[in-house]
Order: C-alpha cells, then sequence, then structure tokens
C-alpha cells in the first residue's frame, strides 16, 4: 500500500494535514487560571501538551507562580499576567514563592493522550 | 515550648525576675566588671527602663482601596514617633518595607522613616526581596554587617536583640523558613551568654503558629525556640499578619505589630488573608507602632500598641 500511494491518499493526508493545521493553532487549547482569595483557580489542571496556560492576579497582593526547575514568574501585581507553554508532558507542581501554602498542578498529557513520565 | 520541664524552674524564673529588674543584669550581661560602684551606676541609670520602637509593614508602593496612601499612613506613625515625650532609644522594623521591592519605594521608606532621627535595625518581608536577583537591593541597603540573607545579632542596654530572616526558600506548602544554616548561626550565637539575659528575637513572619491555613508561622521556629529555652526572658517579635496578637507561653512572649500601610483579616475570619478594606474612619485604628520597654522588677517587657487613631 504504502508502496502504491494513489492520487487520493495523498488528497486525502493533504486534506487532513490541512485540517490539523487549521485545528491545532486554534485558541480553544490555551487555558486560563485565576489567582483570588490567595488560591489558583483551578488550582489542578490538566491540559495537553502545546497548552499554553496563562495565570491572571486578581488580588489585591502581588504573588508568584513558581516550579522548581520549570518556570519562574515575576512578581505578578494586580491584574498582572504570566502565560507558560507546556511542552513536555509530565506533572508541573507550582506554588506562590510569597505565599507558599498556595499550590497547584499542571498535568501535561502528550497531545495523543497518554501520560508520560514527569520530566 | 509544651513541655514545662524543659524550661527554666520557678527558681530560676524567679531569679532572672529579680535580676531583670536591678540593673545588675544589664551590668553582667554587658560584660562589664562586677565592681558595686558600676553596678550602682547601672541602676541608677536603668531605673526608668529602656525603650525600643517597633514598625512593620510600611509596604511602599501599595495602592489599593484598602489603603490607596500607604505613604501618607507611614509619615502619620512617624509623626507620632517624633511626638513620644520620651525618645525612644532605636527602632526595629519587622519588615516588608516596601511592596514590591522597587528602588523608589525604599526610597520613600528611607525618606519618611529616617525623619524619625533614630537608628532602625531591619529584616527583610516576603516583598522587599522581589527583585530579579531575590534580595540583592535589599542587602545593598540594609543587609550590611549582616550575615546570609540579613540576619544579625546586636546587644543594646544589655539586652541581646537577634533579627532573623524567614522569608527566604520558603517550600511549596510550607510557612515561613529560617533555615539550617541560621538556626546553627542563631544556636551559637546565644551558646555562653548568662541565661539572666534579655533576649528580643525580631523577624518578618510569626515565629509562632498564628494559622497555617494562611502560612502564618515557621516551619522550624520551634527548633530557633529550642536554642532559646535557657532563658529567663525571651520576647519574639514579628509582622506579617498586620494585626496584634499577643501569646505567653512559658518565658516566651510572643507580639505581632500593626502594619502602617492596611490591616488584615483576623484569622479565618474572611476567604484570604488579602488586604482588608474598613471603612475611612476605622483605618488609623487598625494602622499603627509598637513600642517595647523594660522596665524596673518586671520579666516581661512592656509592649504598648498604639494606633494612628483612637
Amino acid at each position: 500500500m504504502f508502496k502504491t500511494t494513489s492520487l487520493k491518499t495523498i488528497v486525502v493526508a493533504g486534506i487532513t494535514a490541512f485540517l490539523l493545521l487549521a485545528v491545532v493553532p486554534a485558541r480553544a487549547d490555551d487555558v486560563a487560571v485565576k489567582i483570588g482569595n490567595f488560591t489558583f483557580g483551578p488550582q489542578d489542571l490538566k491540559v495537553k501538551a502545546g497548552t499554553t496556560v496563562t495565570w491572571t492576579n486578581e488580588d489585591d497582593i502581588p504573588h508568584t507562580i513558581v516550579s522548581a526547575n520549570n518556570f519562574r514568574s515575576k512578581p505578578l501585581d494586580s491584574d498582572d499576567r504570566f502565560s507558560f507553554t507546556f511542552t513536555t508532558p509530565g506533572t508541573y507542581r507550582y506554588f506562590c514563592s510569597l505565599h507558599p501554602h498556595m499550590t497547584g498542578t499542571i498535568v501535561v498529557e502528550a497531545a495523543t493522550g497518554s501520560i508520560a513520565p514527569p520530566p | 515550648m509544651t513541655d514545662r520541664n524543659d524550661g527554666l524552674n520557678r527558681r530560676k524564673v524567679l531569679e532572672c525576675m529579680t535580676w531583670a529588674g536591678t540593673g545588675v543584669l544589664w551590668t553582667v550581661a554587658g560584660g562589664v566588671p562586677t565592681s558595686l560602684g558600676i553596678i550602682d551606676e547601672a541602676v541608677a541609670a536603668e531605673q526608668k527602663g529602656f525603650t525600643f520602637l517597633q514598625i512593620s509593614d510600611s509596604h511602599m508602593g501599595f495602592d489599593k482601596p484598602a489603603n490607596p496612601n500607604a505613604k501618607g499612613t507611614l509619615e502619620e506613625a512617624i509623626g507620632r514617633v517624633k511626638a513620644l515625650p520620651e525618645r525612644p532609644s532605636f527602632m526595629i522594623h519587622t519588615g516588608d518595607i516596601s511592596h514590591l521591592s522597587k528602588p523608589s519605594e525604599f526610597d520613600d521608606a528611607e525618606r519618611i522613616i529616617s525623619q524619625a532621627r533614630l537608628d532602625v535595625h531591619y529584616v527583610p518581608g516576603e516583598h522587599d526581596l522581589l527583585d530579579e536577583e531575590q534580595g540583592k537591593l535589599y542587602r545593598e541597603r540594609y543587609g550590611r554587617g549582616s550575615k546570609g540573607a540579613g540576619w544579625y545579632s546586636f546587644d543594646a542596654d544589655g539586652v541581646h536583640f537577634i533579627g532573623l530572616v524567614n522569608v527566604v526558600d520558603l517550600k511549596a506548602g510550607g510557612l515561613g523558613n529560617l533555615g539550617n544554616e541560621q538556626l546553627e548561626w542563631l544556636e551559637d550565637d546565644v551558646k555562653g551568654r548568662s541565661a539572666s539575659q534579655p533576649i528580643v528575637v525580631f523577624a518578618h513572619i510569626p515565629l509562632w503558629t498564628v494559622y497555617p491555613q494562611w502560612g502564618w508561622g515557621t516551619e522550624d521556629g520551634a527548633r530557633a525556640l529550642g536554642y532559646l529555652k535557657k532563658f529567663g526572658s525571651v520576647t519574639v517579635l514579628n509582622g506579617h499578619i498586620h494585626q496584634v496578637m499577643q501569646k505567653v507561653e512559658g518565658n516566651v512572649t510572643f507580639h505581632t505589630a500593626r502594619s502602617t500601610a492596611f490591616p488584615q483579616p483576623s484569622p479565618g475570619s474572611a476567604p484570604s488573608p488579602g488586604p482588608m478594606k474598613v471603612p475611612d474612619d476605622k483605618l488609623r485604628t487598625m494602622l499603627g507602632i509598637a513600642s517595647v520597654t523594660f522596665k524596673q522588677n518586671e520579666q516581661r517587657l512592656a509592649i504598648i500598641d498604639t494606633p494612628l487613631q483612637g
């Protein structure tokens, strides 16, 4: 079958690729986390690899988003945002380095749907 | 600290109480030879007691609804200090000088606080270590002569003062943190000191567990207090929670000071410990300063919290 690639197969593949290109970059996968009342909401999140997560501080006090060895935001004053794109599957625990009782987790699944071991 | 048997026995405590009042203590602790004449002079000098001030949580740069003018209320607080009938010996600041560790915020704090014309001994709050290099600015301005992240000790009027830093290297899910290096330094710092020397420890986050759900406590605070068990008079002064709270446990008095910037809710009384908006005419009753006096014949220091109003 692979040796006798028909025009039809190429066309189907082309259409599929076009559809993927059209679908994957869609913003539907990007996720927002709100920081309010000294909590991350949602606190635990599951996303597909490639997802960009954006945290917005809605408190009247600064917060940070820190995940050891992965990412560290600047202090976010009220209404400030921080974004991180998760490309590698795994479990990312993070916290606010000013108020360490504030914790959250992002589980990043491979784009195919299975969860890879932590990075 | 809950095990009373580990602490001082009653006789020892009473001994310390007697000593603390006579002035002899100050002399001995200061290392001055115990000649009678010198002791008498010391007693005379200490008759009135010795007073220092605590201010905390100035949060220069804070401009949210809970207090859009944190600069103004710090100025009022310093105005109170200047108006005191008895000039205090010096001031301690228990952290959160700034809101976002910006140079302009530290500048504002310096300009206003220096108007009191008193020496100020600082420890950082977590808001003072938010620059790129996590505290470089603070240490450049306030850390001269300090160790590590900014801890140090000094003696004044026979009292041993210890400034600790419990806002560095905080762990996810945890509370304030002193860390091993600082704790070892503390153990060494108090080793060999007379048990009758009064100790004042000051740090930003309460060293005792006030309300762990809001992170109001210090993970390894108990270890620090363990090194101070032999002392007859220990006073622990903190900020961070923007309200007055006091607890006495054995020979240790724990006390937190008001902020000069904005109040925070009492533990568990609100969904979060965030800045608390109160009616404008109430704000100044919830901000203020504390004065601490060593008085004759008292083991415990007299702490007077003065609000900006009321």
